[in-house]
């Protein structure tokens, strides 16, 4: 076995293992623990664990494709939160009055036009000044959550729209419209990862970045596409989760960075980039959102819920530097 | 052996020491003293042991075998600190200075005086700075910014810290790189100073002139061996040469054959700010050109523009006669141009990609079927120059970074030949490489050019530029000194030429 096939098959299975740990955790747990009779491993409590992953999922899917390229970006809180707003705000827009439901389309294209655009707008930036993304995205996480602040005030923006919402409750094979929608861009961006160009050089430019430009890789296009990427899925986590809700307040989203940063990294992605799987997020994803609910399910208060996601933060990647550590001929700093 | 019997004891002494990498042997029984009040030079060409040897003294690396003598006492050195704690002192090329701090605190960085509850003692701390400026003789004072400082003054800061302990070795490495002629001879001066003190100090330098200027004795290291001690007095440079680079490896002088295409690649007059001036050269279809020098004489540099790393500030670029721009490694790629960097592991590959994906990356866009990357096409690729370059590889899906030094050289150039060049790069194509590959590496590159590449080899060893090359251009300081052929080269000429030695042979 060559060195190192076994710490990488550790890493890549970690996560799934975690999740198992968690599930046999919580079922036990909740026997003696829980408030309800129900049993946590309940198959509509499973059905709805996916269908919640999925605001913070689609995101982090382009995290992820961020993150391997080399960069983070914080703003996505701020941009989901934007173009709720534009969403549910356009369908009451006048030159819209009398489509009836066929403003649906129009506005979900103009708010996934909204992600693509702020997307854009961080990408150029870091492209052509160079600085740093995570304070590029910093800047715009300020700015585009200012905008939304802009918008309405304090206030929150609403507006139902019942065919939306019958849209949005719907379920096909048993699993929820949001679930179909994290499914179907887990493969969009593991097919893109995978087996693109567009994929390869993200990885080559987060790994080695001046071997990428020796190799003619236009480094600067590649960091644009990727931030349209994760603006488009900002938007369109925005659009799954607000088609049902109807109602955007001016702090949605603050923290979503944070929690989908958490994620992507508990599935193993490298902050220096070069390294992750969709996959293993997808499983980061489950990771998390089985935390959070099996915590309330023995009762404990989102406090606690926080606390405790942090502490396994630091220990998984203690963890992983301990994996990675092993065998090289560490400088010791 | 090395230790002349003046009866003194000396401050530092190397016996056997071995140290060995994974497939490397770079020290091999090396053995050498310092005594008190000499300036004793170490000598060697890049990948001779010199660094590794200084790591060994620093506590950095740990010496598989033999021992080290602190005025005779035998000593092990685990950390950096400990060196410093028993008088081994380093002056580095590379200054490693708090830029943001007052010259006292990067004096006594990590032994700050203190006052009570943990406070500095600042009125000791710029006191007892002040006092050994003083010894130094220079212009600044103990609160002026390091930043705010010219190189030569950063370097006596690294040699003002040396002081603060009771230095009983000093070493000096490359510490002339980045000065100019007025600097040195301060940097000389305090080298006096510090030897009529009774410190022992090595001097480790490229530049003979120097050497010979200021050195009492010439330690030479020739491939990780001890190849002997010279004492500066008695000696030449030609005897110094002979010592670097007579060598048993197989490097046979190249014997142009006079069977050349036409110019692929003409170069006039180019210059790139300080870096290099006022270059012209050409390379015609089936020659290699090697460029030797000193590291920072410029060749490098001139790789990077032809590849459109760096922007030129003036001169021309011509391709099979016709002018162009290039202003990125991608339009220099489209223009056939190739370049196997010096840094391998660095800008050559990318290590965590496995070897196919590596050596389709310029032209992964190229294979496409529909919006995938056709795996297929990549695969009969890498298969084909697997077998060309005969690179020894479980498979393709093994990562890079667990091949060989050798193999990894070979990804790389399999990489650009499977895009069919006009003209190839190569900068440092050998270095860290073992002997074996050494030489595949050279075989394959004289085959490149009788399948009628031009090629342009950059190289800091003499035997390998002088095995390869049908023409050799020499460079000091940026400046193209002279292009010989290979009927006329000697090393003795070559090495002159690279000094900056202009005597009347380098006319």
């Amino acid at each position: 076995m060559a060195p190192g096939t076994l710490s990488n098959y550790l890493k890549s299975g970690a996560i799934w293992a975690f999740i198992v740990l968690e599930l046999a955790f919580f079922s036990i747990a909740g026997e003696y623990f829980s408030l309800s009779d129900k049993a946590f491993m309940d198959f509509d409590n499973m059905l709805l664990l996916f269908k919640q992953s999925a605001p913070i999922g689609i995101i982090a899917m382009g995290m992820t494709i961020i993150m391997v390229n080399g960069n983070i970006d914080l703003s996505v809180g701020a941009t989901y939160a934007l173009c709720a707003i534009v969403l549910l705000d356009s369908m009451t827009w006048p030159i819209f009055a009398g489509l009836g439901d066929a403003v649906i389309p129009i506005s979900w294209a103009l708010a996934l036009l909204t992600g693509v655009l702020l997307g854009a707008l961080n990408g150029l930036i870091v492209w052509k000044t160079g600085v740093d993304a995570f304070i590029v995205t910093l800047g715009s996480m300020l700015g585009y959550r200012g905008l939304v602040f802009m918008y309405n005030g304090e206030q929150p923006t609403s507006h139902l729209n019942w065919t939306l919402v019958d849209f949005a409750e719907a379920q096909f094979l048993g699993l929820h419209t949001a679930t179909w929608f994290l499914l179907a861009v887990t493969v969009a961006i593991w097919f893109l990862m995978n087996r693109t160009v567009h994929g390869r050089n993200a990885y080559a430019i987060g790994d080695n970045r001046s071997a990428a430009v020796n190799a003619g890789i236009r480094v600067g296009p590649h960091m644009m596409i990727n931030f349209m990427i994760i603006g488009f899925l900002a938007a369109l986590s925005a659009v799954v989760f607000y088609s049902e809700s109807g109602s955007v307040n001016p702090n949605d989203g603050e923290l979503y960075e944070l929690w989908i940063i958490t994620a992507v990294v508990l599935g193993g992605t490298k902050l220096t980039g070069g390294s992750g799987s969709i996959v293993s997020t997808f499983g980061g994803v489950l990771a998390i959102q089985l935390l959070r609910k099996g915590l309330a399910h023995i009762g404990a208060d989102t406090s606690t819920v926080n606390l405790v996601i942090g502490l396994i933060l630091i220990a998984v990647l203690f963890l992983d530097r301990q994996l990675n550590l092993k065998g090289k001929e560490e400088l010791r700093v | 052996m090395s230790r002349p019997d003046t009866g003194q004891t000396p401050v530092l002494r190397l016996e056997n020491i071995v140290k060995t990498f994974p497939g490397v042997r770079a020290l091999d029984g090396v053995s050498f003293a310092v005594m008190p009040g000499e300036v004793h030079a170490l000598m060697g060409e890049n990948g001779a042991g010199k660094s590794t040897l200084m790591k060994v003294l620093g506590g950095i690396h740990q010496p598989n075998e033999g021992q080290i003598f602190v005025e005779e006492q035998a000593t092990v050195i685990n950390t950096p600190l400990e060196a410093k704690a028993k008088g081994i002192v380093f002056i580095h090329q590379e200054l490693s200075l708090a830029e943001e701090l007052s010259v006292a605190e990067n004096i006594y960085l990590g032994e700050l005086p203190r006052k009570s509850f943990g406070r500095v003692d600042w009125n000791k701390l710029f006191a007892e700075t002040n006092e050994i400026l003083g010894k130094l003789n220079v212009s600044f004072d103990a609160k002026a910014r390091v930043g705010d400082l010219s190189i030569a003054n950063q370097q006596m800061v690294e040699i003002a810290r040396a002081l603060t302990v009771d230095a009983k070795a000093v070493i000096f490495d490359e510490p002339t790189a980045s000065l100019t002629d007025a600097e040195k001879v301060v940097l000389f001066d305090v080298i006096a100073d510090l030897k009529s003190q009774g410190v022992g100090i090595i001097y480790i330098s490229h530049r003979m002139e120097e050497i010979f200027k200021i050195t009492d004795r010439i330690s030479v290291l020739r491939d990780g061996q001890y190849s002997g001690t010279l004492t500066t007095a008695q000696t030449n440079e030609d005897e110094v040469t002979q010592l670097m680079i007579g060598r048993s490896l197989d490097l046979s002088r190249n014997v142009s054959h006079g069977e050349l295409g036409d110019v692929a690649l003409e170069v006039r007059g180019l210059s790139c700010g300080h870096l290099y001036q006022d270059i012209s050269f050409e390379v015609r279809r089936g020659e290699v050109v090697g460029f030797y020098g000193l590291v920072g004489a410029g060749r490098t540099e001139i790789a990077e523009t032809l590849f459109g790393l760096r922007d030129p500030s003036a001169g021309t670029i011509l391709l099979d006669g016709k002018e162009v721009r290039i202003n990125s490694p991608a339009e220099a790629i489209a223009h056939g141009i190739s370049l196997v960097p010096e840094d391998r592991k660095g800008q050559g590959l990318v290590l965590g990609m496995n070897c196919r994906d590596n050596m389709t990356l310029p032209q992964v866009d190229d294979l496409k079927a529909g919006p995938f990357v056709a795996e297929g096409a990549e695969v009969a690729i890498f298969d084909q120059y697997r077998d060309r370059l005969d690179i020894r590889t479980p498979g393709w899906r093994q990562l890079v970074g667990n091949l060989s030094g050798g193999n990894q050289q070979k990804i790389v150039i399999g990489k650009w030949l499977s895009m069919h060049p006009n003209v190839l790069i190569l900068d440092e194509p050998t270095r860290g490489i073992d002997v074996g590959s050494k030489s595949e590496i050279h075989n394959l590159i004289r085959d490149l050019a009788s399948q009628g590449y031009a090629v342009i080899v950059i190289s800091s060893e003499m035997p390998e530029v002088l095995h390869v090359s049908d023409r050799i251009i020499a460079m000091y300081h940026g400046e193209l000194i002279r292009t010989f052929s290979s009927e006329e080269v000697t090393e003795d000429n070559l090495i002159q030429a690279i000094s900056g030695i202009r005597s009347d042979k380098v006319a």
